[in-house]
């Protein structure tokens, strides 16, 4: 870049930080072109802000069981635009408040999964051919193996149903895939000749991972995190209907799950139990639409087509 | 590596992913917070000597190696303990609930990859034309319903408004014949196509993307080159060739598949493991649980490598890797 030489000396640290964001900064002029990637991006801002800002607005009393005082299981009205719950409860305010759960659950349990998969499939690309790299791999497939929903319904059912433990669950039922493809990366890029160079500086195993092996894999882990977070909030979804949902937590899917088991289905309560799951359909096709559209701006392989 | 030595690689690693399923299950339910008495006594209020009784039963106060040769020893001989709640056999009830399970996840697969292919390809071959958009959008949002919600929707507008199919169950009871066999049927086609429209999403994504990735190999280029028609050119060339990938997803995914049928299960009260696994969360009966988990992963690792050897067999090439 062209910028770059006119400017004043500064430490390899700050130039590296500037060229990031440069790219950055081009990676995003792409992205904006992207009109699905664009609109995923614009359904999932409102979702966020929704997440943040509405609890606030909340009275905790309004959606507590015990406290809240509106009418019984009434269809959407003016006062309550989505009808109540078999508490009395807004089925407008449990939305809000279910919002922040569902994206926390999904956030956080993504970015377990990302934490895990990348540095064992880090490690194991970085050590690639050796015995390190024979025994992670055996573990990660043993977890590809393993059905997920099995082995997160045996979890849960012994360590107990609360958000933290969900989200535990989720992150450890789902690492393998992003670790299979995180080592895959890491091989390819230990074969390049910086990382020969570096080694010969004398760099040691922890530089080379962190800087070298990590920014390089980085791109292909952020677009495969957004889809993750897809993943997690289904696979909350499908844990809270069978009745292994965050106990102490309102989420969308613990609304799905209420109303099904209080018998919305043949008393015909359709506000109570079809709004949660438009909102997960909404979120999970926004996240893949933005991961779709990261993987192309991020992969020029994809681009070129 | 000649084709009998990938087998017996293949089959040995199944072998090891089934001992480390066994081991992983034993620590599971042992180790973690508490052993199966504690689990227990959580969830029925146990005196001491209940617990010291049950303990010394379940052989829980032997060493922990001991313990582990037990549980190995019953587990590979088809005894998985007894329920807590029915006080039957934990394989018995298994076995008992199987049918109706491989029914619904057989069918919900068959036309779920059926259709899902037969998009694909359609979409694949005139990549952009309306049909695949249109397709392609479709698939992303079927993939991104929950499936159990899915299920209560056609629930509620199709049985409970509507009145058109039986609200759940397996068959109304009463019949024999062919009027049972309608019977069952009317019960079956709402989870078969929860299954179905849950799944055909992923699968017409693969079998276009594959497509796509195929429809630029030279042999395409050198096929159409000597005049080869284009309808020869998709039949002969590109689709058996970007069926390859599909093939092998339609066995790896048969593990979301079982997890969508449990849901899907539940929400119908269809008999079968996934309905005996959700009641088994909500009575807490942990060696149910622990059989079923055990049953679906020894399951999906037995697909993985009839995928695997098929796959070796119809693509030489993956036997070098």
């Amino acid at each position: 870049m062209a910028v770059e030489q006119v400017q004043e000396v500064r430490s390899p640290r700050a130039l590296v930080w500037q060229r990031r964001r440069a790219s950055a900064a081009t990676h995003w002029r792409t992205f904006r072109r992207d009109r699905q990637g664009m609109v995923g991006l614009g359904i999932l801002s409102f979702f966020v802000v929704v997440a943040i800002v509405g609890p606030m607005f909340i009275d905790p009393a309004a959606i507590e069981p015990a406290t809240a005082d509106g009418p019984l299981l009434a269809p959407p009205s003016i006062d309550y635009p989505l009808g109540t719950d078999n508490f009395g409860r807004s089925v407008l305010l449990l939305m809000v408040q279910g919002a922040r759960i569902s994206l926390l659950v999904g956030f956080t349990a993504a970015f377990g999964t990302m934490l895990i998969g990348s540095s064992i499939g880090i490690t194991a690309g970085y050590f690639g051919g050796t015995r390190v790299d024979t025994m992670l791999n055996a573990v990660t497939n043993w977890f590809l193996v393993l059905p997920w929903i099995a082995l997160a319904i045996a979890l849960t059912a012994v360590i107990g149903p609360t958000l933290v433990n969900v989200i535990v669950v989720i992150a450890i039922t789902s690492w393998a895939s992003t670790a299979r493809l995180v080592r895959s990366q890491s091989l390819s890029v230990k074969e390049r000749p910086f990382m020969e160079r570096s080694r010969a500086l004398g760099a040691g195993h922890w530089h080379m991972i962190t800087r070298h092996v990590l920014p390089n894999v980085f791109p292909i882990l952020f677009a495969n995190a957004v889809l993750m977070i897809a993943l997690a909030i289904l696979s909350e979804t499908t844990l809270s209907i069978l009745g292994l949902g965050p106990a102490n937590a309102i989420s969308w899917g613990r609304i799905i799950d209420d109303s099904f088991s209080a018998g919305a289905l043949s008393a015909g309560w359709w506000w109570w139990l079809i709004p949660p799951g438009v909102a997960i359909m909404l979120v999970t096709l926004s996240f893949t639409m933005v991961g779709f559209a990261l993987d192309e701006v991020l992969s020029p392989r994809l681009r070129s087509r | 590596m000649g084709a009998r030595r990938y087998v017996g690689r293949k089959f040995l690693q199944a072998l090891l992913t089934l001992a480390f399923v066994l081991t992983f299950n034993f620590v599971l339910f042992r180790v973690l917070p508490g052993d199966p008495v504690g689990l227990l006594a959580r969830s029925q209020r146990l005196t001491e000597q209940d617990v010291a009784a049950l303990q010394a039963e379940l052989g829980l106060d032997q060493p922990i190696a001991r313990q582990f040769v037990t549980y190995a020893g019953q587990t590979l001989t088809g005894n998985l303990g007894v329920s807590l709640r029915s006080a039957r056999e934990v394989t018995a009830t298994i076995w008992s609930r199987i049918g109706p399970t491989v029914l619904l996840v057989g069918l919900g697969t068959l036309f779920a990859t059926v259709i899902g292919i037969w998009i694909g390809i359609k979409g694949g071959w005139r990549r952009g034309s309306t049909f695949d958009t249109t397709s392609l959008y479709g698939s992303l949002a079927l993939y991104s319903i929950p499936e159990g919600w899915l299920g209560m929707l056609l629930l509620l507008v199709l049985s409970g408004m509507l009145g058109l199919f039986p609200a759940g169950g397996f068959e109304t009871g009463g019949e024999t014949g062919v009027a049972r066999l309608v019977d069952v049927l009317d019960h079956l086609f709402l989870p078969v196509l929860t299954l179905t429209l849950g799944y055909v999403g992923q699968y017409a994504i693969i079998m276009r993307s594959s497509m796509i990735d195929v429809t630029h190999e030279d042999y395409v280029t050198s096929a159409r080159a000597k005049g080869v028609p284009e309808h020869l050119v998709r039949r002969n060339h590109v689709v058996p060739n970007a069926f390859l990938p599909t093939f092998t997803l339609i066995f790896l995914n048969f593990g979301f598949v079982l997890g969508g049928a449990i849901v899907v299960e539940a929400v119908f009260s269809w008999p079968g493991l996934g309905l005996l696994t959700y009641d088994a969360i909500n009575q807490l009966d942990y060696p149910v649980i622990q059989g079923v988990f055990l049953l679906s992963s020894a399951a999906v690792i037995a697909f993985n490598l009839v995928a695997d050897i098929t796959y070796g067999y119809l693509d030489p090439r993956v036997r070098e890797a």
